[in-house]
């Protein structure tokens, strides 16, 4: 099994996800936006950086390219495919999420490390973990409040498909712990099957004890897992949380 | 006194230059020169073109001709500071600039040094000053895309950013905007191109209100055997364009530059350039790639006076010449002149040298990151630079012109009228303050000591995941390659020690920089500076910055660093008023312990119980410090001399310490003295995980003799402090004695409060702390002043 990592123009941490799996011992390969085919991949990133420049929307342009169309039939038959970052707001742009990324309340780019709580364990990227478990991950972004207008959030959050959301060391949820005014707090979600799941912080950032922390790799290690297991539609069989 | 020569300069002897020297004539006055009835110059010389008259009659006599306005603007921006050094390049001379990692020192796009194992680092700094002032969010953005280019140029791959920022006070709300503005210009920059901005520093004072000094500097990795000059070599050869088209921003940006600025200078807008740094990722993969596949004779960055200085530039590298299809550069807008093309400074362009059968390679690999390019030209023999309009003569140029024959100045130096009165120090007129602990929050919570988290959290200072040392240390490390080789980079300088003493100044802003390395463990490898000063047509500001570079260049030749690039930036005056000389001075380090890559400190201390230490000397000194700036409002006093010999015994203790594995962190006493370093090492251990922190006890040694607040807030130079586990203390005082180094424990790391008192004797104050503590203050309280210091100034505390 091997994972795709792909790089649109203007992806800036490609390199990041290549090496945070292949240090795992995981075959990594990059996939080339203008490609039309996941050439076999098991699971697929969309990494972070700022695609197209991040002009006009980000995202909005990314979502147009060759690999896109891949993507999509790879994540319709139930492939794992993970968006980080820029990656997350591409694959609310093309659809394969729901919601949208928007500017952070305090108008500015934010990098530093944040507490994220497992809210859900039956996606593709956090069945190693434990539920409610509270991670640190480091963010790095402008764009990264989640929005969804109700009543779709409310079906979001009854469906289980929050998997992250922003809190204290200790795991509390209020608004001094959630860093760009995300609805809700909401730091990644899933879809309705688990395959296709998009978070903010950048897990291949924690991975290694010299960056800071390893907190990361139980989301890196489930990808993989979810990806080689391919059991199709994990979380829709699931019992909401 | 090991500077000798600061006697020429400075106290003991009398300063070697009394009074100006007759008006200055350039040094390389060429064979040919016209005379003043075939050269009459043509009017709005100097609004317009910014050249005397004499340099005028230089040109003619140069080229045997008066030149047509095509040609003029050409050398308007070459001979212009910033491009020719005119002023500078008798003094640069001075600094050391070889060495054996050196590959490649100052002359190139940035210079280079071996690190080892096939390994290379490229660095240099670069100031975007005037652009920053106008627009400071493009300003500051295009000064990092201009200096991310000087390193790829060279086949190097960026891996880190820093910044020095030097504002005027905050309370001021046009100061708030241009560091808002200058923040998000480099955060939307750097991070859209994904490089980290791994540290920094933010000095406030009141000159730069209308001079605000903005200095990038890049680092970057290749291997060695990949390096790249820019050079036009090879007749024959093609020159092509790479990158974004060419439209009407920044011309003469150069010569806008080479001057100080008035009111009512906002109109120069149009002179600022705006970024693209979607457009430089690609083209930074793109170069990476072709210079990768070897498909490149040269290379070089598009950046100040545009396609004109570049091309000559690689022209007179190469010894060859050039000649030019203006025509065929791709525009951006419509009807644009052959002068416009040659002067602007549209961003995210390149211009390399290719032999004819690599041209499909070539193209195939910009198109594929879908960048632009076009045959522009051809290397040629003439020695000329030609430009051709639509199969018409522009302009033809021999290249020595514009570059060995552009006037050489040894500008008058007058020593200024404010040395005498800045030199003394009424101390009793300044009362030791009653509550020191007040001192402390006081000066913890000026923007210049307090924390810059809010600045360098929107940077990305971890894209790439290498940054091992993140910001807020005395120096960033960052590795090489996710493997055990890292480098160690730092930026520094005191302007007000330079005002006060511009040659000590300049020795300090060197020295520091090398004990900033080497506090987090790493070997000062090589420096690259920025040198902001005033206009060089005042006397006084030539004297400061003749003496400041000699202080600089004695400095790195008594510790071993080459000066390896570069950058000089005049004229930073407005109506007449020019900053303090400000020379920013970027170190890199090298930490190269293979199977011990964690042998690596932070400032913070690490471990309960841990011992303090005091590596260096001990006195009251306050001239040229912080705390007399902040508390009682003065910029004045002698600052303390530097016994080299001690600097260089403290620098390799703390190194073989950590190399050890002995100590636990340590931490650079800088300014605000000893008491600040402290309460910073403290302070570091705030985290959300551990909000309580780890404090300190601490027994400073003084003597009756000294003042309190001299002991706490005095700026002495070769100063460490370092933390150590009390069962190895034995180990660690044997390399200190080894080294030559002078040491005290001076206190234990523990519990939720700092704790600082003023012994009377020396007597073994860690033991048993002696006196009254003089500051005590819970840890808590002391960080979230140090925290919203700065974003409390800027009106964005949350």
């Amino acid at each position: 099994m091997r994972v795709g990592v792909v790089v649109f123009p203007g992806s800036n941490c490609d390199q990041d996800c290549l090496w945070a799996l292949e240090a795992r011992g995981i075959e990594a390969v990059p996939l080339w936006h203008k490609d039309d085919s996941v050439q076999g991949c098991g699971a697929v990133v969309l990494p972070g950086g700022f695609s197209y420049g991040d002009y006009l929307r980000c995202g909005a342009i990314a979502r147009l390219s060759p690999i896109m169309a891949a993507i999509d039939r790879h994540a319709k038959s139930g492939g794992v495919v993970v968006g980080i970052c820029n990656g997350f707001q591409i694959l609310t742009e093309a659809g394969l999420l729901p919601g949208s990324l928007l500017r952070n309340t305090g108008l500015r780019f934010i990098c530093r490390p944040v507490f994220v709580r497992v809210e859900q364990t039956a996606s593709a990227l956090t069945r190693d973990c434990r539920a409610g478990q509270v991670l640190s991950l480091p963010i790095a972004h402008a764009e990264g409040r989640y929005w969804l207008e109700e009543p779709a959030l409310r079906d979001l959050e009854e469906r289980g498909q929050v998997i992250l959301r922003y809190c204290s060391s200790d795991g509390r949820v209020d608004a001094a712990d959630n860093p760009n005014g995300a609805l809700n707090g909401i730091a990644g979600v899933c879809n309705r099957d688990g395959n296709v799941v998009g978070l903010m912080p950048h897990p291949e950032r924690a991975v290694d004890a010299r960056l800071g922390g390893t907190d990361g790799l139980c989301l890196i290690d489930s990808l993989v897992r979810a990806a080689s297991s391919a059991t199709g539609p994990a979380l829709r069989a699931a019992a909401p949380v | 006194m090991v500077f000798e020569r600061i006697k020429r300069w400075w106290g003991a002897g009398r300063p070697p230059w009394q009074s100006p020297k007759p008006s200055p004539k350039p040094l390389n006055d060429p064979a040919a020169s016209a005379s003043r009835a075939e050269s009459a110059a043509p009017p709005g010389l100097r609004d317009r073109y910014n050249l005397t008259e004499e340099e005028y009659r230089r040109i003619v006599g140069l080229l045997g001709r008066r030149p047509n306005d095509v040609e003029l603007n050409i050398f308007s921006v070459m001979w212009s500071e910033h491009c020719s050094y005119k002023s500078s390049k008798i003094h640069l001379k001075k600094f050391p600039t070889t060495g054996a990692r050196v590959l490649q020192g100052p002359g190139e796009n940035a210079g280079v040094v071996d690190i080892g194992d096939g390994w290379a680092v490229a660095m240099k700094i670069e100031s975007h000053n005037h652009p920053s002032f106008i627009e400071p969010y493009q300003g500051a953005a295009t000064g990092v895309g201009g200096i991310l280019r000087d390193i790829f140029t060279m086949g190097a791959r960026p891996v880190a950013l820093m910044d020095s920022l030097r504002m005027g006070p905050l309370e001021d709300p046009a100061n708030r905007r241009l560091l808002d503005g200058v923040v998000r210009g480099i955060a939307g920059y750097g991070n859209c191109v994904g490089i980290p901005t791994v540290g920094g520093e933010l000095v406030i004072q009141e000159m730069h209100s209308r001079n605000p000094l903005v200095n990038v500097l890049c680092a970057g990795v290749l291997r060695a055997d990949r390096l790249l000059r820019a050079v036009a070599a090879g007749p024959g050869n093609r020159v092509v364009y790479m990158g974004s088209r060419t439209g009407r921003d920044g011309i003469h940006g150069a010569t806008m530059a080479s001057a100080q600025f008035e009111s009512g200078d906002e109109d120069k807008r149009p002179n600022v350039q705006v970024g693209d740094p979607f457009m430089e990722k690609k083209l930074l993969e793109a170069c990476l790639e072709l210079i990768g596949q070897g498909l490149l004779v040269g290379l070089q960055d598009m950046g100040a006076a545009g396609l004109t200085s570049s091309s000559v530039e690689m022209a007179s590298r190469a010894g060859t010449g050039l000649r030019l299809e203006l025509d065929r550069v791709p525009q951006r807008e419509e009807k644009m002149t052959p002068q416009e093309i040659c002067l602007s400074e549209s961003q995210e362009r390149m211009l390399a040298v290719v032999s004819p059968d690599r041209l499909p390679a070539v193209e195939a690999v910009c198109r594929k990151w879908d960048v632009e390019t076009a045959v522009i030209g051809e290397v040629t023999t003439t020695g000329r630079w030609e430009l051709f309009w639509h199969g018409a003569a522009a302009a033809s140029l021999p290249i020595r012109a514009l570059t060995d024959d552009a006037p050489v100045y040894e500008r008058p130096m007058k020593t200024p009228a404010y040395v005498q009165l800045l030199q003394s120090l009424p101390l009793e007129m300044m009362p030791v303050p009653g509550d020191l602990t007040k001192v402390l929050l006081t000066m913890l919570a000026s923007p210049s000591l307090a924390s810059k988290a809010w600045i360098y959290q929107q940077y990305d200072h971890m894209v790439g995941t290498n940054t091992v040392v993140p910001p807020g240390a005395d120096a960033a490390v960052v590795r090489i390659g996710h493997a055990d080789k890292a480098i160690a980079l730092s930026v520094d300088g005191n302007s007000r020690y330079c005002l006060l003493n511009p040659y000590l100044g300049g020795a300090i802003a060197v020295i520091e920089g090398a004990r900033n390395v080497s506090c987090v463990g790493a070997t000062p490898l090589a420096v690259t500076d920025c040198l902001n000063f005033g206009s060089p047509e005042q006397p006084e500001t030539m004297w400061q910055f003749a003496a400041c570079v000699e202080g600089m260049a004695d400095a790195c030749r008594q510790l071993g660093l080459p000066v390896i690039s570069g950058n000089v930036s005049l004229y930073n005056e407005t109506n007449g008023q020019p900053i303090y000389p400000s020379p920013v001075v970027g170190t890199l380090g090298l930490l190269d312990r293979p199977g011990r890559p964690d042998r690596i400190v932070g400032p913070s201390f690490q471990s309960e119980g841990d011992l303090i230490l005091l590596l260096g000397p001990q006195g009251d000194a306050l001239g040229g410090s912080e705390y007399l700036r902040l508390i009682h409002h003065q910029e004045r006093g002698l600052l303390p001399d530097v016994d080299i010999a001690q600097e260089l015994a403290v620098q390799q203790a703390c190194r073989a310490l950590i190399a050890a594995g002995l100590a636990g962190s340590a931490h650079d006493c800088a300014e605000g003295g000893l008491a600040v370093a402290l309460a910073e090492s403290a302070l570091g251990t705030v985290t959300p995980s551990t909000p309580r922190g780890m404090g300190a006890v601490v027994s400073l040694p003084g003597a009756a003799h000294l003042r309190t607040d001299g002991v706490l807030f005095g700026e002495w130079q070769s100063r460490i402090i370092l933390t150590i586990q009390e069962d190895r203390l034995e180990e660690a005082s044997k390399i200190l004695s080894s080294a030559s180094a002078p040491w005290t424990v001076i206190g234990r790391v523990g519990g939720g409060r700092l704790t600082i008192s003023v012994a009377a004797s020396t007597s073994s104050p860690a033991a048993a702390p002696a006196g009254r503590p003089v500051i005590d203050i819970d840890l808590t309280a002391l960080h979230t002043t140090w925290r919203l210091g700065l974003p409390q100034q800027m009106g964005d505390a949350s």
